[in-house]
């Protein structure tokens, strides 16, 4: 049996504004194995950034129980966390968030900063995933100058330079148009298929049809989480090529 | 992350926004340059008075009259005549004071000289030839007057060199015959330059007996003050001692308090000169400090105001990785850095301007004065702002490593 990376038990977020509550997460409960690719998805305030903030550490959660990697999310101290981000998890966000005034070496190398990594394995370290999402071309340009699809893939490389087991991607296609967008997908399951867990959130079917499994949200509970068939990629690959 | 990284990571940071680092800096600067101006300055100014001071000569001990004075509103104990031929027999008395080389009494007085057409007040200090020895100047041309000439109260004098250079000029002043008060006096030394020596400008005075300043110039029979010299610097302490138990016998004193004289030597002068420039010197450097607090408080502000734009990039840092100290270590380098460089920026100008200054007071004043920038005003100057951007760098700092990153992401 494959190990599970992320189980979610009746897992409930509230957020207080002030006097108002609101409930972002009603309690939802689902495993996720080691390589999976899923798709988070659900109409605006259905809770699926939320889920992914606390999946990915960067939020906590009010009630249930979150274990990632066979241990409990609430014992984790916050030198753990920082580690977990930094080793286990890479992020990819809509925003791209790359550093302004910085080149495209300089923002892959941002995680090695903080991982521990010898100083002369940075260049090359980030080299080789600049080349995986090709852009060994632009390696010196400042991201500033590239295009959205460009800088997506930038984030991208940084989100696998440390070569983390799981890759949280929130809306990666969100900024792009469909070509720009599909060749982030693309990338984004060969990833998949190199072995790395990948969790996606989305709100557009194209996006997530290139997941094995699809769990839908709404209103903070879980509307369906379904297998994708392999005939139904497969059309849908062929389809976008 | 490593230290060096992390300095990397500031320093990073505060190319990014160049000119306004810059400008953020410039309170620090001014505060910096100001601080070590007013140290030099300060030293300068000791260390010129103190070698004027150090001219009297170690062994040196004045005498003068009245009791000490005890503030600015005391000077009138000063103007007594309690010194006069009689004390002086008895302190030159071997057995009252055995430590007592030789001394002089002292007559000053402001007094119109003039030749021919020449009019010029100057200082007229009347003495004995021991005012050569004490101050070590002697005539550059003729010679200083004579124990004799004292006793036939002469109407001789020794000229200071500015006496001579605005009086004569370029032609020859031995000889000639000048008028101090309506009365003649034959110039028989002329002092080479020396400017101040001791307490007092020696080529702006005129120097004659002082039985002859009694009689002519001031017209009474005290001494204003009188200046000794101990055999050496060792028995100056007990020499001190011996001339107060002689004038305190002399006068019927019992009680030290109601003396009616007091005494100085070379260093209490030197200690009163060097406390006074001392508090000036403190003084004036807190006044600039005041320019670093503001300075400090801009960098909070300018900090604060970083944080906030760099709100997307902390929360991205700590997503990838980066701990709360992490960010904590980034932000206060930044801030730490700032003002080093300001410090940096400011020790430079600071020395800079103090270079300018000596050259300037080396004309105005008149005499060396010494470019001096110490090692501890620039450790000073760099200490301090480096702890100002501690100080005023933990705050937006911390406020920087407690956000949370999922909120540090969404900001707009």
């Amino acid at each position: 049996m494959e190990n599970l990376l992320i189980e979610v038990k009746n897992l409930e977020k509230t957020y207080l504004d002030g006097e108002t509550q609101t409930r972002a997460l009603s309690g939802v409960s689902f495993n996720i194995k080691e390589g999976e690719f899923v798709a988070v998805m659900g109409p605006s305030g259905s809770g699926k950034s939320t889920l992914l903030h606390i999946l990915g550490f960067l939020d906590d959660y009010t009630k249930g129980t979150y274990y990632f990697d066979g241990k409990d999310a609430s014992k984790y101290s916050q030198q753990e966390i920082a580690r977990v981000r930094n080793k286990k998890m890479g992020f990819i966000f809509q925003a791209f968030n790359l550093l302004p005034r910085t080149t495209v070496l300089e923002n892959v190398k941002l995680p090695l900063l903080y991982s521990g990594t010898k100083e002369f394995l940075w260049n090359k370290t980030a080299e080789e995933a600049i080349g995986q999402v090709g852009l060994s071309h632009r390696i010196n340009h400042e991201t500033s100058q590239l295009s959205g699809g460009e800088k997506q893939r930038v984030a991208i490389a940084r989100a696998l330079v440390n070569e983390p087991p799981v890759i949280f991607a929130d809306e990666p296609t969100g900024n792009l148009d469909s070509k720009s967008g599909s060749q982030v997908m693309e990338i984004i399951e060969k990833l998949n298929n190199e072995g790395h867990t990948i969790i996606l959130i989305t709100h557009e079917t194209y996006t997530a049809e290139y997941a094995q499994r699809i769990i839908k949200l709404k209103d903070g509970l879980i509307e369906s989480d379904d297998q994708v068939t392999q005939r139904r990629r497969n059309a849908l690959n062929s389809f976008n090529k | 992350m490593t230290f060096k990284n992390s300095f990397k990571t500031a320093i990073r940071g505060l190319q990014t926004n160049g000119s306004r680092s810059a400008l953020t800096i410039l309170g620090i600067v001014i505060g910096i340059t100001a601080i070590i101006l007013i140290m030099s300055l300060g030293q300068g100014a000791q260390d010129l008075i103190l070698n004027q001071v150090k001219g009297l000569g170690s062994n040196t001990i004045i005498i003068e009259p009245g009791r000490e004075p005890q503030g600015p509103s005391d000077f009138s104990s000063i103007f007594t005549d309690s010194l006069k031929d009689r004390e002086l027999k008895a302190l030159q008395m071997k057995s009252n004071v055995p430590g007592l080389l030789d001394i002089t009494p002292v007559v000053v007085s402001n007094n119109n000289v003039s030749f021919e057409n020449e009019v010029k007040t100057f200082n007229i200090v009347g003495c004995s030839e021991l005012m050569a020895k004490i101050t070590g100047v002697y005539p550059q041309e003729g010679d200083f007057y004579t124990q004799e000439q004292i006793q036939q109260i002469a109407q001789v004098a020794v000229i200071g060199f500015e006496v001579k250079d605005n009086l004569f000029g370029d032609s020859s002043a031995l000889n000639k015959e000048i008028r101090i008060k309506n009365k003649i006096f034959k110039v028989i030394g002329i002092l080479p330059q020396k400017g101040t020596v001791g307490l007092f400008n020696v080529d702006k005075a005129v120097f004659i007996p002082y039985t002859t300043a009694q009689k002519y110039l001031s017209g009474t029979n005290y001494y204003n003050e009188f200046i000794a010299r101990a055999v050496d610097e060792k028995s100056v302490l007990y020499t001190v001692q011996d001339i107060k138990v002689t004038l305190r016998e002399l006068h019927n004193i019992s009680d030290p308090e109601k003396d009616d004289f007091h005494i100085v030597t070379q260093e209490d002068i030197a200690q009163r000169v060097g406390t006074v420039t001392s508090i000036l010197t403190v003084f004036l450097a807190a006044i600039a400090a005041i320019s670093l607090v503001v300075g400090g408080i801009g960098i909070m502000n300018i900090m604060l105001v970083s944080v906030t734009e760099r709100t997307r990039e902390i929360g991205l840092r700590k997503a990838l990785g980066a701990t709360d100290k992490n960010i904590l270590t980034q932000f206060l380098l930044e801030s730490v850095l700032l003002t080093s460089i300001g410090g940096l920026v400011g020790i430079l100008l600071g020395s800079f301007f103090s270079f300018l200054s000596a050259i300037i007071l080396t004309q105005v004043v008149g005499s060396n004065w010494v470019f001096t920038v110490s090692i501890n005003a620039i450790l000073l100057g760099l200490g301090v702002s480096a702890f100002v951007g501690l100080v005023f760098g933990l705050y937006p700092a911390r406020s920087a490593s407690r956000k949370s990153p999922m909120e540090a992401l969404r900001y707009e």
